[in-house]
């Protein structure tokens, strides 16, 4: 653990080893990752942009009451997790969907919540996913906790806290961070700073110079790295995975992309925003800047992109069959999973509904 | 068997003890629970016999306590936090109940959160302000949470035992005028159920219900009442959620007539909803209006005023005098 203030200041530039235009930035602290890895990543990207636009299209099918889309962030969705091992940990907020698919969930169980038939309808503790956090921050500190009972007992447990820009301000980011750091606890602190909190622009959230600056008050090392940059991503995450595993304690990453959509259907940008602002984010896009400099380097051609593509319209099929069934909510999961073992007071509830429900089907 | 005097404290203490030993799980932490054993020294001795990864200190952040118990309860630990005072745990509220009650409900039961919150509550001490709240109704009102107020040692320590040991997040009130007061107590009896009210003491006239730090009160002026000779049961709630209506409704049957006793304010609160539901089910054994007599609807006052606000024997007793005895 440092205590050196210039090492745990982030760098003044975000980190970037692949451009727009797909063109490789030379960086001091961090190579290119492997060929494999940036191929298996670009099939998570098509993947997860599919997805996206599959949600989005569910919600005007009235299929989902609502979906908050991460279209433009899919290289921090997906690399926050392809830099994870089977046993580590993913704390997710509402818009990390397609981190959750990623990681392995159904995305019918990942889209439960915005369904509407449960609030989360996935396994935590069989996916390593924590159910996705709707309030702000407060599963920073569950993912602290986590990480500490895993240390406690001697696993080699990383956990991935993600936040959004919005978060930052929460009282719980500022605690989650500082016990970690006093704690030393092995979890990445992976802020996707997408420039907005609803219609709330970043300049109102923070006067700080970047929100990875925030991690000096803790001692905990602060990172910038640019969101649309997978291979970035994939490095910077990997090498505070790799840190925290090695029992160096927590870092802080930003990652510094854009909410290229409305915050969710309900939202309507064009009242706080321009389309002047978000047009020079189209051509930062993670999906083309990867594909460039994947076909530049042999490593992907178009018989490869329309199989990757492919793979992902098969998905979606499979998401649009599986959302498309009707669901039976059975009533009595309301009272059943509220403690152990229901009270006397929930068993006469459940009794009285029940009881309503059987002359219903009498009339 | 083995009873002995010792206080509500050394009783407190004594759980976790026996809990830790019981159990590698448990895991106890807060503000200054360590080295110092809690302003209180409720956990006193626990960092020097389990050492600092069973019983540590935190940075001082209620809201990160209980977060970051909420994530060791889900990943295999029973952590024991506490929340140094009643007015000092309302940081933690939205850990609380957006997250601790809700955790098995919002994962169809996939995931539970085994975690205590002790609390040293309510009034009595002379405390200066924030120090003294009774805030039970708040947590009592979150489906999830189960919400315990011992009166006696024996109770803390065996109520303990079986909140450490609960599946559910459980809210425990410790009365901190309380803490140092003695009573025989064996520890090695049975421990009864979280959910079990109990009767303190028969009576037959009237019914005084109670819970915490009211229920020495409620059996004072029973012992007074009994003088002037008028004979009042005493029923002791110890826990608040879940709520005993079996044992309060057989009760107030026997006797027709109710007070219930409660340092809170009034307003909205646990003894208005103990007045709702015996009236809802024990309406026509009743030979008057149930009464209540508890804190008034104010900020707890200062020390040289709260004597004011505390439920007395007298007011109590007056209180007793107003059940229309001219009916029976």
């Amino acid at each position: 653990m440092t205590r050196d203030a210039a090492l745990l200041l982030p760098s003044t530039e975000p980190v970037t080893l692949i451009d727009p235009d797909g063109h490789p930035v030379p960086h001091v602290g961090h190579d290119l990752p492997d060929p494999q890895a940036l191929v298996r990543a670009y099939a998570a990207l098509i993947s997860a942009r599919r997805f996206n636009d599959q949600a989005n299209a569910l919600v005007r099918q009235g299929r989902l009451a609502v979906y908050p889309s991460s279209h433009g962030q899919e290289a921090c969705q997906i690399a926050c997790v392809q830099v994870l091992d089977d046993g580590d940990w993913l704390f997710p907020t509402y818009r990390d969907s397609a981190a959750i698919v990623a990681r392995g969930v159904d995305p019918v169980q990942a889209l439960t919540l915005l369904r509407g038939d449960w609030h989360s309808g996935y396994d935590p503790h069989a996916t390593k996913v924590a159910p996705q956090a709707t309030p702000l921050a407060t599963h920073l500190l569950h993912a602290v906790g986590v990480a500490h009972a895993a240390r406690l007992r001697g696993e080699p447990t990383v956990v991935m806290a993600v936040c959004g820009d919005g978060a930052t301000s929460e009282g719980d980011f500022h605690e989650a961070l500082n016990f970690a750091a006093v704690f030393r606890t092995p979890v990445v602190f992976f802020i996707q700073n997408n420039e907005y909190a609803i219609s709330v622009p970043l300049a109102r959230q923070t006067a700080a110079p970047s929100l990875a600056h925030k991690g000096i008050g803790y001692g905990v090392p602060g990172e910038r790295v640019d969101g649309n940059d997978v291979a970035a991503l994939l490095k910077v995450l990997g090498a505070a995975v790799a840190r925290a595993r090695a029992g160096e304690g927590p870092q802080l990453i930003e990652a510094h992309t854009y909410r290229v959509q409305a915050h969710t259907n309900a939202d309507d940008p064009g009242r706080y925003r321009s389309a002047d602002e978000v047009t020079p984010w189209l051509a930062r896009d993670p999906i083309m800047r990867l594909e460039t400099y994947l076909r530049g380097r042999g490593l992907l051609d178009d018989q490869d992109v329309r199989g990757y593509a492919e793979q992902a319209e098969q998905a979606a099929g499979r998401m649009r069959a599986g959302l498309g069934e009707e669901t039976s909510a059975d009533y009595r999961d309301l009272f059943t999973h509220v403690y152990a073992e229901p009270t006397p007071q929930l068993r006469e509830q459940q009794a009285l509904v029940a009881d309503e429900l059987s002359r219903e089907e009498e009339r | 068997m083995s009873a002995e005097k010792l206080t509500m404290a050394t009783a407190l203490n004594r759980a976790m003890r026996d809990a830790m030993h019981a159990d590698p799980t448990v895991v106890v932490f807060g503000e200054d629970v360590g080295p110092l054993g809690g302003v209180f020294r409720v956990t006193d001795g626990l960092t020097a016999e389990f050492g600092e990864q069973r019983c540590f200190d935190t940075p001082l952040a209620e809201s990160g306590i209980l977060g970051m118990a909420i994530g060791m309860a889900m990943n295999g630990m029973r952590p024991v936090v506490e929340m140094q005072f009643d007015a000092f745990a309302y940081p933690a509220f939205e850990q609380l109940v957006s997250h601790a009650a809700k955790m098995r409900n919002r994962t169809r039961g996939r995931v539970e959160v085994p975690l205590v919150i002790r609390v040293p509550y309510a009034g009595g001490i002379g405390g200066v302000e924030h120090h003294c709240d009774s805030s039970e109704a708040y947590y009592a009102h979150t489906p999830g949470l189960h919400v315990i107020a011992p009166s006696d040692p024996a109770d803390a320590y065996g109520l303990l035992r079986k909140a450490i040991e609960s599946a559910d997040p459980v809210v425990f009130l410790e009365p901190k005028k309380l803490y140092f007061s003695r009573s025989e107590a064996d520890l090695t009896a049975p421990v009864p159920p979280i959910g079990r009210a109990v009767v303190r003491r028969p009576g037959t006239d009237a019914t005084l219900i109670a819970y915490g730090p009211a229920v020495p009160v409620a059996l004072e002026a029973a012992e007074a009442a009994a003088q002037e000779g008028r004979s009042l049961q005493v029923v002791d709630l110890r826990s608040i959620v879940p709520f005993d209506d079996e044992t309060v409704c057989a009760a107030v049957r026997s006797t027709g007539r109710a007070v219930v006793v409660a340092e809170a304010a009034g307003f909205a609160s646990v003894s208005s909803e103990v007045v709702a539901r015996v009236t809802e089910r024990c309406f026509h054994s009743l030979h008057a209006p149930i009464r209540r007599v508890t804190g008034f609807d104010i900020p707890y006052p200062p020390p040289k005023l709260e004597h004011v606000h505390l439920p007395s024997v007298d007011r109590i007793l007056d209180a007793v005098d107003e059940l229309q005895w001219e009916y029976a």
